[in-house]
């Protein structure tokens, strides 16, 4: 059954590298339940912080569980390349507007 | 082979051409749910930029207590092991091992399971305090105290955090629904019927979940329409194109909770 066709993707034939990311991802948890007790950024950077942080456990189960890591890199390079525009698309159209409508004066 | 990268039948690398291999090397199925979950990252990603920008520009109340950290640790926990689960139920399919294949679904549906009842009593317990929507079943006796306050001074809150959460929990109900199909076929649409029922009976009619449940419904008639329709039996392929939904799920989660939960966490 194993041809040239099997051989296309690289193997991930161990199953305890998913252990190991389960255990990240428990770990970045509690960094962020740790962080968001101790209070050291102001509210914007610390939701920076944690967006950092999500976009990191994001992207092990992506790349893991989902197991895009394994795909074809064009399966891998267009998703990842249109979601990430259609994301940078919708801050440029909100954020500057949002940001400047706060100094407005609008009561 | 150990790889849980399922190959498509017709990618014939250096075969003389009945077929052209696909272009992202993957089967339809697969590609098509990826789709899907891209479009579906889409709107959560456009409900959590609208919840960034309020929770980042308005005078924003910060009510949740050590309990509800914790519980929704534990909810934490609960997704991410769910997770765990499911990939080894698409490693047993993939060596179509039919017993282990139904047994670690049905460790992620528990734990699916158990995250929307944990969310379901901290909703009941919350808005039992007085956080709420107009659109939600008024309480015999009106709440007072600091939930009750965020309600009225700053809407912005509860309506954020029942959206987010409300569209969330839906889709992990969906998602425990999906997988009990793959798992169970036909036997799963008298479980659902009887979840429903018990749902809709038991529970008070001034909590929203007496509504919520019809969620329920909706699932056993779509999933009963598609087992009936296009009987199958599912395989590696569909269990895997399952797995992916879950993941997203989980994934999902992965913001709403440091967002939602970590930023409006009580510091005494």
């Amino acid at each position: 059954m194993h041809d040239a066709a099997t051989h296309a993707v690289a193997h991930d034939d161990s199953k305890g590298q998913y252990f190991w990311v389960w255990g990240a991802l428990l770990v970045l948890t509690a960094i962020e339940v740790v962080l968001g007790y101790k209070q050291i950024f102001s509210p914007v950077r610390m939701l920076e912080v944690l967006l950092v942080l999500s976009i990191i456990k994001s992207a092990l189960i992506i790349g893991y569980f989902m197991h895009l890591k394994f795909e074809r890199a064009i399966m891998r390079w267009m998703l990842v390349i249109s979601v990430t525009a259609c994301f940078i698309i919708m801050y440029f159209f909100f954020f500057p507007d949002a940001g400047r409508i706060v100094t407005l004066g609008v009561k | 082979m150990a790889d849980a990268t399922l190959q498509h039948d017709a990618v014939g690398h250096g075969l003389p051409g009945a077929y052209e291999a696909p272009l992202f090397g993957a089967y339809s199925k697969k590609v098509g749910m990826w789709l899907f979950l891209a479009s579906d990252s889409l709107t959560f990603g456009a409900l959590l930029v609208a919840f960034c920008y309020v929770r980042s520009y308005t005078a924003w109340p910060t009510p949740f207590h050590v309990q509800s950290i914790v519980n929704s640790s534990i909810m934490t926990a609960c997704l991410l092991s769910s997770s765990l689960t499911m990939v080894m139920a698409v490693f047993a399919a993939q060596r179509s091992d039919r017993t282990w294949t139904r047994y670690w679904l049905l460790a992620t549906m528990a734990f699916g399971t158990a995250f929307i009842v944990l969310h379901g009593m901290e909703w009941s317990k919350l808005i039992d305090e007085g956080l709420t929507l107009p659109i939600f079943p008024k309480p015999e006796h009106a709440a007072v105290g600091e939930l009750a306050d965020i309600s009225k001074n700053t809407p912005q809150f509860p309506a954020t955090f029942f959206g987010l959460t409300a569209m969330h929990m839906l889709h992990v109900t969906i998602g425990v629904i999906y997988l009990g199909v793959i798992a169970f076929r036909k036997w799963f649409l008298p479980v659902l019927g009887v979840l429903w029922i018990a749902g809709y009976v038991l529970i008070p009619s001034d909590n929203v979940f007496h509504y919520g449940v019809h969620v329920l419904l909706i699932g056993l008639i779509v999933a009963s329409v598609i087992l009936f329709l296009k009987p199958k039996d599912y395989d590696a392929q569909d269990v895997e194109v399952s797995g992916l939904y879950w993941h997203f799920v989980d994934l999902v989660w992965m913001f709403i909770f440091p967002l939602v939960y970590l930023l409006s966490t009580k510091i005494t």
